[in-house]
C-alpha cells in the first residue's frame, strides 16, 4: 500500500461523494424544510438515468439528456408533492409508506418502459479515457463528476444565501411555524424544494448512469446511502450535505478496499451514533 | 360484551384456518405458512407501532438475526435438526431480544422522524453485515439450509410444518394479547397518546418503550427462525429495507393497535408478493397501489372497515330521522 493506492482511493472516494452530493443535497433540503422521509428519492435517481437514456436514443445528444432528464423528473416530483404529499399533513409514518408506494409504482413503470436489462449511458468522447497527473491515471469522467458537483454546490449555495427564495427556504428550515407566522408561503417553499430535490437526484442519476449503469433495483440500493449522507451531514444544510457526501464517499471506498467484510457496517454504524448523540447531524443547526 | 365477541370471532377464524388448510393444495399451504411467519413479524411490530407509537423502520433486522442464527447453526454445525429445533427457537428469540436490547440503547431516546431514521440505519447495519461478511453469512449468495428438522414428526412435510408455524402464530398472538391487556400494555398506550403526561405521572417511559422494543425483537427473532426453516435459504434479501417497510405496511393495512390487523395485512401482502407476482408481471402496480390507497383512504386499516360502515349507516339514519323531524314541524 503505497501513496499511489491512497491517492487513487481518495480520488475515487471524492468522485463517488460528488455523485452522492447531487443525490443527497436535495434530499437534505426536503428533509430540512418538510421533515419528510422521502423513500422515493432513489426512484428519482433511477428515473433520471432512464429518461436521459431515452433522450440519448432519440436525439443522440448527451448534453441535452442531462437537463431534460432533470427537468422531467422535477415535474414528477412537483406533481407528487402537490397532489399526494401536501394533503397528507405531517405524519412521518404515512409519508414513508406513501413514498414507498410510489417507489414501487415507479419501479414497475420503469420496468415496463425500459425493460429489466442493465443499461449503460455512454459519455461523449472528450470525457472518456484518463488524464495523467503526476504519474497517476485519473479517469476524466470522474474529474467531470467532481467539477459538476462543485459547480452545482456553488450555484445552490449562491441561491440559498443571496436570493429571496433561498432566504425563505432557510427560514423554513430553522422554524417552519415562525416562517409561516411572518408571512412566508411555506407551502410554495415546500413545492419549490421538492421539485429542486427531484431535479438534483435525476441529474445525479443521469450522471451516475455512466458510472454504475442504470438497472432495476438501483433505486433502493442508492437510497440508504443518501440517507446516510443526510444524517451524517445534518438535514437542511448544504455544507452538511457536502461534508456528509465526502465522508460517505470516502468511507465507502476505503471501507471496501481495506476491510471489505464490514464495509457497509462501517458506513451505517456512524449514522446510528450520530443520530443517537447529535440528531441534528454534524453540521445541522440545533 | 363487545370484546368477548371479537375474541370469539378471532378464535372461530383460527379454527377455520386450521381445519380448511389441510384440504388445500400444497401451494396454498406453503403460501399460508409464509403469511403466518410474516404475521408474527407484523404483530411484533404492531406492539411498537400500534400500541407504543414507535414506527420502526428496521424490524427486518430481528428477523434477519433469527434467520441467520438458524441457518448458521444448521448448515455449519448441524444443530437444530432434531429436538434441538426447540433450542434454536429459544436461542433465536433470545438473540432477537439481545439485539433489540443493544439497538434500543441508541434508538429509544429518539422520537418521530428521528426514530424512523435511526431504526432504518440499524436495519442497514444488519443488512451490511449480512451482505458483506462473507465468511460468516455467505455474502450475497446467502446460506442454504439442510432439510427441515425431524423429531418424531417430520417438518419436511409442508402440512406438518404449517401446523407448527400455526401453533407459534397462535402462541404469539395470545402472548402479545396478554401483554397489551396488562397494566404494562395500558401504560404503553398511554405513552402513545401522550408521553409527557405519562412521565409527569411518574412512569419511566424510556424503560417502558425499551422493554416493548425488546419484546418486539424477541418475536421478530422467532419469525426469523421459522422463516429460515420455511424458505430453506437465508440471504441478504431477507433483511433489505423493503422487508421492514413491508412489515410496516402489513400493520397499517390491517389496522394498527389490533394485533390481528397485522396478521390480516400479512396475508394480503404475502398474497400480492408471492401469488400475484406469479400470475401477472405488473403486480408491483397493485402493491404500490395498495400502499398509496391504504394511506389515503384507510387510516384505520382493513379491520376498521366494519366500524366505519356502522358509523356511516348510523349517521345515515340520524340524518334521515332529523330530516323527518324537520318535515314534521309545522
Amino acid at each position: 500500500m503505497d501513496t499511489q493506492f491512497w491517492v487513487i482511493q481518495a480520488f475515487n472516494g471524492v468522485s463517488y461523494g460528488a455523485l452522492l452530493f447531487l443525490l443527497a443535497s436535495g434530499l437534505s433540503l426536503i428533509f430540512g424544510v418538510m421533515r419528510i422521509v422521502n423513500l422515493s428519492h432513489g426512484s428519482y435517481f433511477l428515473l433520471g438515468g432512464y429518461v436521459a437514456l431515452s433522450v440519448i436514443w432519440s436525439t443522440g445528444s448527451w448534453v441535452l439528456a442531462l437537463p431534460v432528464a432533470a427537468l422531467v423528473i422535477a415535474g414528477v416530483g412537483l406533481v407528487m408533492e402537490r397532489i399526494f404529499l401536501r394533503p397528507l399533513g405531517f405524519d412521518p409514518l404515512r409519508q414513508v409508506l406513501l413514498t414507498v408506494g410510489f417507489a414501487f409504482l415507479f419501479q414497475q413503470g420503469a420496468l415496463d418502459i425500459w425493460g429489466g436489462d442493465p443499461l449503460n449511458i455512454d459519455p461523449p468522447e472528450p470525457l472518456t479515457g484518463s488524464t495523467v497527473v503526476g504519474g497517476i491515471y485519473l479517469p476524466r469522467y470522474r474529474i467531470f463528476m467532481i467539477s459538476l458537483a462543485v459547480v452545482m454546490g456553488l450555484l445552490l449555495w449562491l441561491a440559498m444565501e443571496k436570493t429571496r427564495m433561498g432566504a425563505m427556504v432557510r427560514a423554513a428550515v430553522d422554524d417552519s411555524e415562525m416562517a409561516r407566522g411572518v408571512g412566508i408561503d411555506t407551502s410554495r417553499v415546500s413545492m419549490f424544494i421538492f421539485a429542486l430535490g427531484a431535479f438534483l437526484a435525476a441529474l445525479g442519476g443521469a450522471i451516475g448512469g455512466a458510472f454504475f449503469g442504470v438497472y432495476p433495483g438501483l433505486d433502493f440500493e442508492i437510497l440508504p446511502l443518501a440517507f446516510a449522507v443526510v444524517i451524517i451531514g445534518g438535514m437542511g444544510s448544504l455544507a452538511g450535505a457536502a461534508a456528509g457526501s465526502l465522508i460517505v464517499g470516502l468511507a465507502d471506498n476505503f471501507g471496501k478496499a481495506l476491510f471489505p467484510e464490514v464495509s457497509y457496517f462501517t458506513l451505517y454504524a456512524p449514522m446510528v451514533l450520530i443520530l443517537a448523540l447529535k440528531p441534528t447531524g454534524l453540521f445541522g443547526r440545533d | 360484551m363487545k370484546n368477548r365477541r371479537n375474541i370469539l370471532i378471532v378464535i372461530a377464524a383460527l379454527l377455520a384456518l386450521a381445519i380448511v388448510t389441510p384440504y388445500s393444495s400444497s401451494y396454498v399451504i406453503t403460501l399460508i405458512t409464509h403469511a403466518l411467519v410474516f404475521a408474527i413479524l407484523a404483530m411484533s411490530l404492531d406492539l411498537l407501532l400500534g400500541y407504543t407509537g414507535l414506527p420502526s423502520l428496521g424490524q427486518a433486522a430481528f428477523l434477519g438475526m433469527g434467520a441467520y442464527l438458524t441457518a448458521i447453526l444448521a448448515a455449519d454445525y448441524g444443530f437444530g435438526l432434531g429436538w434441538s429445533f426447540w433450542v434454536v427457537i429459544v436461542l433465536g428469540m433470545l438473540l432477537g431480544a439481545a439485539t433489540a436490547a443493544f439497538f434500543g440503547l441508541f434508538a429509544i431516546r429518539a422520537t418521530g422522524v428521528y426514530f424512523l431514521m435511526i431504526t432504518l440505519a440499524l436495519g442497514m447495519c444488519v443488512w451490511g453485515l449480512a451482505y458483506r461478511w462473507n465468511s460468516v453469512t455467505g455474502g450475497d449468495n446467502g446460506i442454504n439450509l439442510p432439510p427441515r428438522p425431524e423429531f418424531g414428526i417430520s417438518l419436511a412435510n409442508d402440512l406438518t410444518f404449517f401446523y407448527v408455524v400455526f401453533g407459534f402464530f397462535v402462541a404469539t398472538l395470545a402472548t402479545l394479547y396478554v401483554i397489551v391487556r396488562s397494566p404494562f400494555g395500558r401504560s404503553l398506550e398511554g405513552i402513545r397518546e401522550r408521553e409527557l403526561r405519562m412521565r409527569i405521572l411518574g412512569y419511566n417511559t424510556w424503560l417502558h418503550k425499551y422493554i416493548a422494543y425488546i419484546i418486539a425483537g424477541a418475536f421478530g427473532g422467532l419469525a426469523g427462525v421459522l422463516w429460515a426453516q420455511m424458505n430453506g435459504l437465508v440471504s441478504p434479501e431477507d433483511v433489505i429495507l423493503t422487508t421492514s417497510v413491508d412489515a410496516l405496511l402489513m400493520v397499517v393495512l390491517g389496522g394498527p393497535g389490533t394485533l390481528v390487523g397485522g396478521a390480516i395485512g400479512a396475508l394480503v401482502v404475502t398474497f400480492l408478493r408471492d401469488y400475484l407476482s406469479t400470475l401477472v408481471h405488473w403486480w408491483q402496480y397493485v402493491l404500490g397501489g395498495v400502499y398509496v390507497l391504504t394511506i389515503l383512504y384507510l387510516p384505520g386499516g382493513l379491520i376498521g372497515i366494519p366500524a366505519r360502515v356502522r358509523n356511516w349507516r348510523a349517521r345515515g339514519k340520524e340524518t334521515s330521522s332529523s330530516i323527518s323531524l324537520k318535515e314534521g314541524r309545522p
